[in-house]
């Protein structure tokens, strides 16, 4: 059952709302017109991953004769970080950049009405629709 | 038949996002939630917490018996600064950048401390209900430098002014916090002054080394300081730390490969000289720990060293067993638990005998902490391996009575959401 978080205007870019519905805490993230939604608990330790800092993924920058000019931050690629340990999620995908095994729990999520809905396994709900 | 009301859309509840301000027991929150998994066990012991100097440094160094050290402290003082400590300011990289902000703290409002109590004190109770720990090792954070610091006076000065800030302000106000002597180890006189004076205070459970030093530690300088703390009873704690500026480190160039390196390192060295120096046949009743440098460390040095001394015995000729049995009789914290081969962790904790020598630890407030859910999570355990590690075996190390003082977790969530707070 979808629920109705919020207007997607009320999100900053890049933005996010972690929120519970029914004792789950979910994180909703606004990458420009994209929005993504995860549980709010760290694969790790399960540390409250999505009210964490967002930053750019960082970049070693090798060039073609293999010589490093440090670290850059990326321009595509917008990370959520748990506050517990810093462990890094990609916000498009949910995957950690060094182990691609390590994940986030996504939640399914979309835009109607220019309002951002999440889906539940248990929508009992006043916002559901 | 009742009409069932269509549902109406309301504001869902929100969790804000967790800053250096948040609140330890909304930071923790999750912790709460994990602390009924072992809410039966009969005691959890955070063996290694931390004290962040930063706000309390004016409290410490009024206590400096020294006139000119207190001067000359007070008049270097600014907010969050921390005069006479070796630190480089600009080198601290623990926070990451602000991605982990529980280590810059603590910056959370507290009550009133005429009602509530002094604001550390209110801080580590927030700590432990909401961890769910019966008592709680506090240890410092930037004095763990200390050791590398060129002014001798000026680790003793601070040993003994740390010491009366605990004794006389901390620890009286919670039985729940506890604390180690801080041994200024490069005076070995004066660290024999601090047990006689301060061993026996309530609430001081043990005496620590803080390893970042370049002291050979089987020196017989410190022949009679050992003795006095093996007649104490109380353990010996050899506490890891970071130091960048240590000659073989200067060639790492991120601070992960420095601290990854570094906290190993010197309780790498301490180790090797207390077995090959034979201390553990020269001060048989001494317990002895070590702590935040994990655990992988402990079987390297198991193997490297039993397979060195069966062809150099007359280098080691006060041993009457291989090093790792020595090793395996000692204790280690479990703080930061590399968690990421569970296969070479189970075999690690089967060689260091976890079951009855491995003690946990939280680190907190540090950027890498484990909460007990570090250890209840393992599925290799046993419950009763978990209950030991969790509790039993340190108050067996720190002679502390195994009675339940922290809240049940019940409590401790119900409490959460009548205030309601997520
Ligand atoms: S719980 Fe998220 S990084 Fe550890």
């Amino acid at each position: 059952m979808d629920v109705r978080v919020c207007e997607v205007a009320a999100l900053d870019d890049p933005g996010r709302k972690v929120v519970e519905i029914e004792g789950q805490q979910i994180g909703v993230f606004r990458l420009g017109d994209e929005v993504f939604a995860y549980e709010n608990r760290c694969p790790h330790l399960d540390g409250p991953v999505c009210q964490g800092k967002m930053l750019p993924l960082a970049l070693e920058a090798v060039a073609s004769d293999g010589t490093s000019s440090g670290r850059v931050f990326s321009k595509t690629q917008m990370n959520i970080i748990c506050p517990w340990h810093g462990f890094e999620f990609d916000i498009r995908t949910g995957v950690h950049p060094t182990d691609k095994r390590v994940r986030l729990r996504r939640i399914p999520v979309r835009v109607k009405d220019g309002a951002v809905y999440v889906t539940i396994a248990r929508a009992t709900h006043a916002n559901q629709r | 038949m009742l009409d069932r009301a269509a549902p109406k859309a309301t504001s869902l509840p929100e969790l804000p996002e967790i800053t250096a301000a948040t609140d330890t027991r909304a930071y923790l929150a999750r912790a709460a939630v994990q602390a009924q998994s072992h809410d039966d066990y009969e005691l959890i012991v955070d063996v290694d917490a931390h004290l962040q100097e930063g706000g309390f440094w004016p409290e410490i160094i009024d206590l400096l018996g020294n006139d000119v050290l207190k001067q000359t402290a007070q008049a270097m003082l600014r907010p969050g600064s921390l005069p006479l400590i070796n630190m480089q300011p600009g080198m601290t990289f623990q926070a990451m950048a602000g991605r982990i902000p529980h280590q810059s703290g603590p910056q959370e409002q507290t009550d009133d401390p005429a009602k509530a109590g002094h604001r550390f004190v209110q801080i580590v109770r927030r700590t432990i209900e909401t961890m769910g720990l019966d008592y709680q090792v506090i240890f410092p954070t930037a004095m763990l430098h200390l050791g590398m610091n060129p002014m001798e006076d000026i680790e003793v000065e601070l040993a003994r002014a740390y010491a009366r800030w605990l004794i006389e302000r901390i620890l009286p106000e919670d039985p729940r916090i506890i604390a180690l002597l801080y041994l200024p180890f490069n005076s070995p006189v004066e660290c024999e002054k601090l047990v006689r004076e301060y061993g026996d205070r309530p609430g001081i459970i043990g005496f620590t080394i803080c390893a970042v030093r370049h002291k050979g530690v089987h020196h017989n300088q410190y022949a009679r300081l050992f003795s006095m703390i093996e007649e104490t009873g109380k353990p010996l704690v050899f506490h890891a730390g970071p130091h960048w500026d240590d000659p073989s480190f200067t060639q790492l160039n991120r601070f992960v490969s420095m601290h990854a390196l570094s906290f190993v390192h010197y309780n790498l060295i301490h180790m090797t000289n207390w077995i090959i120096n034979a201390m553990p046949e020269r001060y048989p009743n001494m317990k002895v720990v070590w702590v935040e440098s994990g655990l992988a460390w402990v079987p390297f040095l198991m193997q490297r060293l039993d397979h060195e001394v069966m062809m150099r015995q007359s280098e080691a000729p006060g041993l009457k067993r291989l090093p790792s049995e020595y090793m395996r009789e000692m204790y280690y914290s479990s703080q930061p638990l590399e968690r990421n081969d569970l296969e070479l962790l189970e075999m690690t904790m089967r060689k260091i005998n976890a079951d009855t020598q491995l003690l946990f630890a939280s680190d907190w407030p540090h950027w890498d902490f484990d909460p007990p859910s570090a250890i209840t999570t393992l599925p290799f355990l046993s419950d009763q391996a978990k209950r030991n590690i969790l509790g039993l075996n340190a108050a067996r190390v720190f002679n502390l009575p195994v009675k339940r003082l922290r809240p049940r977790a019940k409590d401790v969530l119900a409490a959460r959401a009548a205030a309601g707070v997520a």
